[in-house]
């Protein structure tokens, strides 16, 4: 390397420090604690005591633990595809050309604005067993209304329903996507008498199929750290009735802060990593002949 | 060219280690004195609305009798969240306010400054106090906090509603046979007969119209469920214990099993769905929804606190408060469940010294007064003035202090696992309600859980105990 090549790689160095001191301490870092930690029995406040496998093999034994282990894989299974069939639903009615497209966005993009602990409070309210709007509607057409949050067999379909309610920004992405699909698309398959459902199934779908496969990997990573409206709606560690809705990150959540037992909750992270990187990597294989990258 | 881009770099690189500097900086507090040279003693509680204008009068007061000292008091959501991280980052307050439940957890992690030394030399002792709120302070032999304002449960129950249903409502249940009865008299249903809504009380329903749940509970005499806040603790009452005092939990005992059976007896009698629906319509604890300030519910099992919201919520209701019943003939001693909120130091603390001197003043018996009767709560101390009895809004107020006398008087396991623990009960005993397991073998199942999780600990202190109350012992002599 000439002096000069050094000088320049000082001075980009230099430039780019503020981005990589940051990414050193406040990433880097606290990442590399995390997998040493999740090795010992910490508490924050003490000396972290080297303890080897114990807490990957205690968690192993924790029937709490696969209980909100499986909380989170069913509430991701069912959440996932209905906010991504539901937001690409929206997206492609409000890409249609109709009056008042704008508003429309608008009013759906406006719930995701709405800060998780303020609209958890209207859910409680929604799915109220007794006072609900949720159950009044179902009463006005006959149907008797279930203790959404008070039974077990209910909990979870509560919290899967109002998912739906932050699809804003999957929408927003899709919409983006959908009006980068060429119109001479649709108007050599219109020439060939193909109707809206053959259009979305041949012309949309494949072409926006790398926004979906986008909205998929985040879908999986949301879904799978779920942890706000759970944790204000059930009262935290409670995880309500039977501990239906105990969700991985609220369990993850209590035994860092509540119970204290930080390396505990280190080796979950690191397990949650994991699970999350495995299933991102399968849905990448498992979508790639499906994913078209136009030119 | 390249000279000035450099020196440009070098300019950008120092910005980025001075932001950097300034990010992490606030490990250094510059601002330990005030402007007249008076040293700060940082506060934080966890306390609100009146119960911090409370408090806050204390520190005026205070800081107006110093010339050395001046107390910031801060309200902090989450105190001991924020207060363990703050210390674990080696910048905590010099006093927090925290709950008696919490002085074993934290003080066993090493967070807290032994007080034994200091409340010596200010003449501190047991026989100050009400000797239960003293022990709630101590941990493994050292003293690790004072109480501030304390607390007692009684049973709340509402004299109009007593008299509707045709009981005495001078005379509270003494017996938990004597409650199941009132309560039915107290419960008035809504029931379909012959195609009319008819509202009736819970005893003259026909047996096959209670066996059937074909009802809507429209006012209840009691549930054990509501609030729910002791609901693992309820075994007191039914002379058990929750552990042995050592390296065992005991969740599985006789009286855990009769308390459990009479806990799923209401959902038995009067059907969960109908408790969980008529569950539904409580509002918030702090609101006049909330289901005794609501007149939704006779009887209620409360702290001293609550009559600050039936003053605010409800003022017009008729009340009582007197021990809950416990299981037997009524003759034993009263039972109860008494905390504290406390003072503490946590370690690290810059000014130890200095924070123990305010919450020397404020275990004076002027103090104290001051500070509990705003708050509306019982003073700590054993001796207590005739002016503070005689001022004291609260017309229940000598039910709450004598319960805290009384020798049946119980407080919550001193485990550093009882977060946990009482979760598992908590799940159990909802499971238990909701007719999903059974009793034995759901308690089985939490001594098996808890017991595990208590061996993990009891490990970790064989391991460390000796060294860490050496370090407590040196911690302390040092002050």
């Amino acid at each position: 390397m000439t002096r000069s090549e050094r000088h320049n790689l000082v001075t980009g160095l230099l430039f780019v420090s503020p981005w990589i001191v940051g990414f050193l301490l406040f990433t880097l870092y606290p990442v590399g604690a995390s997998l040493f930690y999740s090795f010992c029995d910490y508490d924050v406040l003490s000396r972290p005591v080297w303890v080897g496998t114990l807490n990957f093999r205690d968690l192993a034994a924790d029937t709490v633990f696969w209980k909100a282990l499986s909380n989170t894989l069913i509430y991701a299974a069912f959440s996932l595809p209905l906010g991504l069939a539901t937001s690409l639903f929206v997206a492609v009615l409000l890409n249609c050309d109709i009056r008042g497209r704008s508003i429309y966005r608008v009013l759906y993009f406006l719930p995701s604005l709405v800060p998780l602990v303020a609209s958890s409070m209207i859910w409680l309210w929604i799915f109220n067993g007794k006072f609900g709007l949720l159950n009044y509607g179902l009463s006005l057409v006959g149907l008797p209304g279930p203790d959404w949050l008070g039974e077990q067999t209910w909990t979870k379909p509560a919290l899967i329903l109002s998912s739906v309610w932050g699809i804003g920004n999957s929408v927003v992405i899709y919409l983006a996507a959908l009006q980068d699909v060429p119109t001479a698309l649709y108007e050599s398959a219109e020439l060939d008498g193909a109707g809206f459902w053959r259009k979305l199934w041949h012309i949309t779908i494949p072409m926006i199929s790398p926004v979906i496969y986008f909205n998929l990997i985040m879908g999986i990573i949301g879904s799978l750290q779920v942890f706000a409206q759970p944790y204000v709606m059930f009262n935290g560690a409670a995880g309500g009735p039977n501990r239906s809705v105990l969700f991985y990150a609220v369990y993850l959540y209590e035994n860092a802060f509540t119970y204290n037992q930080m390396g505990y909750a280190c080796a979950m992270a690191w397990i949650q990593f994991l699970m999350i990187l495995g299933l991102t990597w399968a849905a990448t294989r498992l979508t790639r002949s499906h994913v078209h990258y136009g030119g | 060219m390249i000279k000035s881009w450099s020196y440009r770099a070098v300019a950008v690189g120092l910005l980025a280690g001075g932001v950097l500097l300034a990010a992490t900086g606030g490990c250094r507090r510059s601002d330990e004195r005030t402007a007249d040279g008076r040293i700060i003693v940082t506060y934080w509680e966890k306390w609100t609305g009146f119960e911090r204008d409370a408090m806050q009068a204390v520190v005026d007061d205070f800081n107006r009798s110093q010339t050395r000292l001046e107390v910031r008091m801060l309200t902090v959501s989450t105190v001991e969240q924020k207060f363990m991280m703050a210390t674990a980052g080696g910048n905590p307050p010099d006093v927090v306010g925290l709950w008696s439940p919490s002085v074993n957890v934290y003080s066993e992690k090493g967070a807290l400054t032994p007080l034994d030394k200091l409340a010596a030399e200010a003449g501190l002792a047991r026989e100050q106090y009400i000797p239960v709120y003293w022990d709630l302070c101590r941990h493994r032999d050292f003293l690790w906090a004072l109480p501030s304002t304390p607390a007692t449960v009684a049973l709340h129950w509402n004299k109009r509603l007593f008299r509707e249903a045709g009981l005495d409502p001078e005379r509270p249940p003494r017996t938990l046979a004597e409650l199941a009865t009132m309560n039915e008299r107290l419960t008035i249903v809504e029931i379909q007969r012959n195609g009319k809504l008819e509202r009736v009380r819970f005893p003259d329903l026909t047996a096959a119209e209670r066996a059937s749940h074909q009802f809507e509970i429209a006012q209840l005499g009691f549930t054990p469920a509501e609030p729910g806040w002791w609901n693992p603790m309820w075994v007191y009452w039914f002379g058990g214990d929750l552990w042995n005092g050592r390296d065992r939990v005991t969740p599985a005992t006789p009286e855990n099993l009769a308390m459990m059976n009479w806990y799923r007896g209401y959902a038995d009698t009067y059907g969960l769905e109908n408790l969980r629906r008529f569950g539904s319509s409580f509002g918030n604890f702090s609101s006049p929804q909330n289901p005794f300030l609501a007149e939704k519910i006779a009887m209620v099992l409360q702290g001293v606190w609550m009559y600050n919201f039936i003053d605010k919520y409800a003022p017009t209701i008729e009340w009582g408060a007197a021990a809950m019943p416990a299981a037997g003939d009524g003759t034993g001693a009263p039972v109860t469940i008494a905390e504290t909120d406390v003072l503490a130091i946590p370690r690290g603390a810059r000014h130890p010294r200095e924070g123990f001197a305010f919450i020397r003043y404020v275990n004076t018996q002027p103090v104290l007064e001051k500070l509990n009767l705003a708050q509306r709560k019982f003073s700590p101390l054993a001796v207590q003035a005739d002016a503070f009895r005689k001022a004291h809004p609260n017309p229940t107020i000598d039910v709450f202090r004598n319960l805290a006398f009384s020798p049946a008087v119980r407080i919550a396991p001193r485990l550093v696992i009882w977060n946990e623990y009482a979760i598992e009960m908590n799940v159990a005993m909802d499971r238990v309600f909701s007719g999903l397991a059974e009793p034995g073998a759901e308690l089985q199942a939490v001594q098996e859980r808890v017991q595990w999780k208590l061996d993990r600990v009891n490990r970790r202190w064989e391991y460390t105990g000796s060294q860490r109350q050496q370090e407590w012992r040196l911690t302390r002599d040092a002050l």
